[in-house]
């Protein structure tokens, strides 16, 4: 592992100790309550849900592009995360929703087009489980198509009729309700670059195994 | 004109016919629809009188948290066997090519 990983991944730590007493100082919200605490989770979350299929996608591209195998790797890396942030997203959503929708889901372009999202992250990973010679390109052309998901996912909360809050909520934060949702932010983005070194490291020792196979059996 | 195509016009026709009653049909119904209530577009922090709870929020927000750190361990643990079971194999085989006299 690179020498920052270490110290990189203590103060991940700390931060995720030190995240629910800022959750738990913040005020409740006057027309949710305090069940509205599940965005300073939630939302990191999904951005980070955001965040791993645009990098998978132009990592694909990459790949399709130049055909490098380092870029192959981060695709795939990023691609199981987009399906852990996605499913942590997407359970923690509803579990808000029912409190303060008084529903578990709605059809709505947010949700519809997140679980799309995610499906699509599924997709990539079944590809190159079950997919057989070649489809890391197949991959890489289904990625692309994640990646174009993701602005959609973005602004749908803005032009279609939707429940969901829009993005406009985060600006308008008070100090002290967003100082803890930043915190929580730059906690998952730490997280998240601790989680693709490690995916990235198992991907370099795989290729390295397979290159070992190949010399014992020549 | 044939008998059978006689026939295929007549069923083309019906199935027109059964489409545009079902888009008659769709409209009042879509419009009978309730509309959703409209998104909040700020979150205001609660002044002296709590806001009422009919679904209780606790075991939903502890709900959300145990999920997120609990996916978050268990992915990490996961990752670490994974990489941990491929880094002896790299060993194994390294101890292998060496016995054999390769690199």
């Amino acid at each position: 592992m690179p020498k920052w990983f270490t110290p990189a991944a203590i103060l991940c730590g700390l931060m995720f100790i030190i995240s629910p007493v800022l959750i738990a100082r913040a005020p409740d919200e006057a027309a949710m309550g305090m069940v509205y605490k599940i965005y300073y989770y939630h939302m990191p979350s999904a951005w980070m849900f955001l965040l791993a299929p645009l990098v998978c996608g132009v990592s694909s591209a990459f790949f399709l592009a130049r055909g490098r195998a380092e870029d192959d790797r981060r695709a795939w890396a990023a691609a199981e995360l987009t399906v852990l942030f996605g499913a942590l997203t997407l359970i923690t959503g509803p579990l808000w929703a029912r409190r303060a929708w008084g529903t578990w889901w709605v059809w709505d372009a947010r949700l519809t087009s997140s679980l799309v999202g995610w499906m699509i992250g599924w997709a990539y990973l079944i590809l190159r489980r079950y997919g057989g010679p070649g489809s890391d390109k197949l991959a890489a052309g289904v990625a692309l198509f994640g990646a174009v998901n993701v602005p959609f996912i973005y602004i749908s909360v803005n032009y279609w009729r939707t429940i969901h809050p829009p993005t406009t909520v985060v600006p308008k934060l008070r100090a002290d309700m967003g100082v803890p949702l930043w915190f929580c932010v730059f906690a998952f983005l730490l997280l998240f670059i601790l989680l693709m070194t490690m995916r990235l490291r198992l991907e370099h020792a795989r290729t390295r195994l397979d290159a070992m196979y190949v010399a014992l059996d020549e | 004109m044939s008998p059978s195509m006689n026939n295929g016009m007549r069923v083309v026709r019906r199935a027109l016919g059964v489409c545009a009653a079902l888009l008659l049909l769709a409209g009042p119904v879509l419009a009978g629809q309730n509309q959703p209530p409209q998104p909040q577009d700020e979150f205001v922090p609660v002044g002296n009188s709590p806001a009422p709870e009919q679904i209780p929020a606790a075991p939903l927000l502890i709900g959300a948290y145990i999920v997120v750190l609990g996916g978050l361990f268990f992915y990490v643990l996961s990752l670490s066997r994974r990489l941990g079971a491929v880094q002896q194999d790299v060993q194994r085989l390294e101890g292998e090519l060496k016995r054999r006299g390769r690199s």
